[in-house]
């Protein structure tokens, strides 16, 4: 009985170390992950000097870390931030998948403690847990988003997308192709720039004569209801569909199984519906950051919020290459890009 | 409004709540068998996602969706035997150890799919299998009868899963264990084994219903479950530990969610309230189990190990 307890023992620590272990390696917001991520400290972590696919307009000597709710290639918005740091020439240290607040404060401040220059905690919940980081930490500069202030502190940047632009622009270009006027929404929670988004692109979709449906499924993981509420719009005769949030995967999967046009955004989400996906609006943070590294070399730390929009560049929309885009249709896209720019376009 | 009457948007809201209520009622009959044996297993959700992950990963590899599911329940099959060896042998607190399974499940499939796949992508889903003649009849066919075969097979498991508990020697040892062991041992049923087996067959279900989520969405991400299985062991005491209230619990569960979400793409639901009306599902389930806890009555040994005094 003794060598059984003992047995007994042995295992269930064997089997609560390894839980511990991979738990704290997963993810629980719902969704995926990259093939070069290494674990560290309380999340999954990549910082093995992956491909640095971008122009190195910045090359800071700045050590960058990034803590972030969902995977680092969600090709969704954790994903368009990596791209974006890569984008200056910097190879950033990352703690993803922390959905759960509390590791994410925790990464946050192990980063700070490890003396790293600047820490991006890129998600709105995390605003909190930064208001009593940051104070602890004067010397280490933080930027926190999706947010328009900086909480008064001095040594935060804040920084917020005006994703109504691209969507009004969505919107516009997915008018022109629905045959039934009837264009669909797949949403997650009603927060954030997920709203904006949606706002924007029911604007100009309406602006140019057709009928959008919202659904907010309520849930940022949820693949199986979004899949479920595309099906529905796909019974209520929409035939051009868009979505925001790591769980439309699921939703362009039956957009592309039925041969329904999709426009991203966030990141440029033609690997998920090659045949079906029109135009995404992509997330190109480094039109801020570089910003926000030369203000930081320069000494300001923090203290400024700042947003990226198509007139700084820090929206673009990208087309689908391989989908046979009507001229005309991307004319009108790139013209409403054009006077979204010059004020002649309200988006809002 | 009256859209939603419209007998095709009816259809298509019933088929949708068909195909939402099969993961929750393949798991929660697996449930089932578990806890009629005194078996509590909150590790469904963990399983559901080990197979889920290997199911996606085994089509994504071969394109072979029978090796696939049969990839599927090996997982489940797996990890009930864990399962089974820590609560039955080792008498371990069923509460914990399950929460163990679901911690590892969660993690692991993440980390696998991480390291294996990468980014989303998308593979082919299970196709519709259209009942002969039957699929024709207007709209009852699209209804019933225009469905994969994993859909098909999870309803025809009610009656078979039914059929195990009451009428078989299996399944009334089963019951026998999960209400009085002791009385079950006395009369010469072996109350590990029987345990033991039910908890395989449960997780082998729990497998099943991780692999035709993967299949029926042709993706995989992490937390793809989103906590269905978690669910599924609600719907265990919704149906009062019989397969037919557990179908019950499980269609009534996916058609409030497809209903929900029709209601929302017509407008009906203003979304102000859509917060609100995403909760309907499990508010429906908290109050029909506040209804029925008094009359209904779970295994009297449910959650208590058992060993020979």
């Amino acid at each position: 009985m003794r060598n059984a307890t003992k047995l007994l023992l042995r295992l269930l620590t064997l089997f609560a170390a390894l839980a511990l272990i991979t738990a704290a390696c997963g993810d629980s917001s719902g969704d995926d992950g990259g093939d070069s991520a290494s674990s560290d400290d309380g999340g999954s972590s990549d910082d093995d000097g992956g491909s640095s696919d971008g122009d190195g307009g910045s090359d800071s000597d700045l050590s960058v870390a990034i803590v972030a709710p969902s995977a680092s290639d969600d090709l969704a918005f954790t994903q368009s931030m990596v791209e974006s740091v890569r984008a200056l020439g910097i190879e950033p240290q990352i703690t993803d998948g922390t959905f759960i607040v509390e590791d994410a404060a925790a990464a946050i401040r192990g980063y700070a403690e490890d003396g790293v220059d600047v820490v991006i905690a890129h998600g709105t919940q995390y605003g909190g847990s930064l208001e009593e980081i940051a104070p602890d930490f004067p010397e280490t500069s933080f930027i926190w988003g999706t947010a328009t202030d900086t909480k008064g502190l001095d040594n935060v940047y804040a920084y917020f997308p005006e994703a109504e632009q691209g969507g009004y622009v969505n919107g516009v270009m997915a008018a022109q192709l629905t045959d039934s006027g009837t264009i669909g929404v797949v949403g997650p929670v009603q927060a954030g720039d997920a709203v904006a988004y949606i706002e924007g692109f029911t604007k100009g979709a309406e602006s140019e004569g057709a009928t959008v449906n919202v659904v907010y499924t309520e849930s940022f993981s949820d693949v199986a209801l979004a899949a479920e509420t595309a099906e529905g719009h796909l019974a209520n005769g929409a035939d051009v569909m868009t979505g925001t949030a790591q769980m439309v995967v699921g939703a362009v999967n039956v957009a592309q199984e039925n041969d329904v046009l999709w426009f991203g955004t966030q990141a440029n989400q033609t690997d998920l519906g090659s045949d079906v996906v029109v135009a995404s609006q992509v997330y190109k943070w480094d039109a801020v950051l570089e910003t926000m590294f030369s203000q930081i070399e320069d000494g300001t730390l923090g203290g400024e919020a700042m947003s990226i929009n198509l007139a700084n560049g820090g929206l673009a929309i990208e087309f689908n290459d391989g989908f046979d885009l009507p001229a005309e249709v991307k004319t009108l896209g790139e013209e409403t890009v054009a006077g979204v720019i010059d004020g002649s376009i309200d988006p809002n | 409004m009256s859209q939603f009457f419209t007998l095709s948007i009816l259809v298509a809201t019933l088929a949708s709540g068909i195909r939402l209520a099969v993961p929750y009622l393949i798991a929660a009959l697996g449930e089932t068998i578990g806890q009629r044996s005194g078996v509590l297993n909150l590790g469904v959700d963990g399983v559901m996602l080990l197979s889920a992950f290997f199911t996606y990963w085994t089509v994504l590899e071969t394109g072979n969706m029978w090796l696939a599911t049969a990839v599927g329940l090996g997982v489940g099959l797996v990890m009930g035997l864990i399962y089974a060896v820590v609560t039955v042998f080792f008498h371990a607190t069923q509460g914990i150890s399950g929460i163990g399974i679901f911690l590892f499940g969660l993690g692991f499939s993440e980390l696998m799919f991480r390291k294996q796949v990468g980014a989303p992508t998308p593979v082919d889903k299970i196709a519709e299998v259209d009942i002969p003649l039957l699929s024709k009849i207007p709209h009852i066919g699209e209804l019933f009868f225009q469905h994969d075969l994993l859909i098909y097979f999870a309803f025809g498991l009610v009656p078979i899963v039914s059929f195990m508990l009451r009428k078989t020697t299996f399944g009334m040892n089963i019951s026998a264990v999960g209400e009085n062991p002791q009385a079950a041992d006395s009369l010469g049923v072996s109350v590990a084994k029987t345990r033991f087996a039910a908890i395989l067959l449960g997780n082998l279900l729990a497998g099943l219903a991780g692999a035709t989520l993967a299949l029926q969405l042709g993706l995989f991400q992490g937390n793809l479950t989103n906590g269905l299985g978690f669910i599924a062991v609600a719907l265990v005491y919704f149906g009062a530990w019989r397969p037919t209230g557990v179908m019950v619990g499980a269609l009534l569960y996916g058609m409030v969610q497809a209903t929900v979400n029709q209601l929302k793409i017509q407008g009906s639901i203003p979304q102000s309230a859509s917060d609100i009306a995403a909760m309907a599902p499990a508010l429906l389930t908290i109050a029909a189990l506040a209804v029925l806890a008094g009359r209904i009555k779970a295994p009297s040994a449910l959650t208590r190990p058992f060993s020979r005094a």
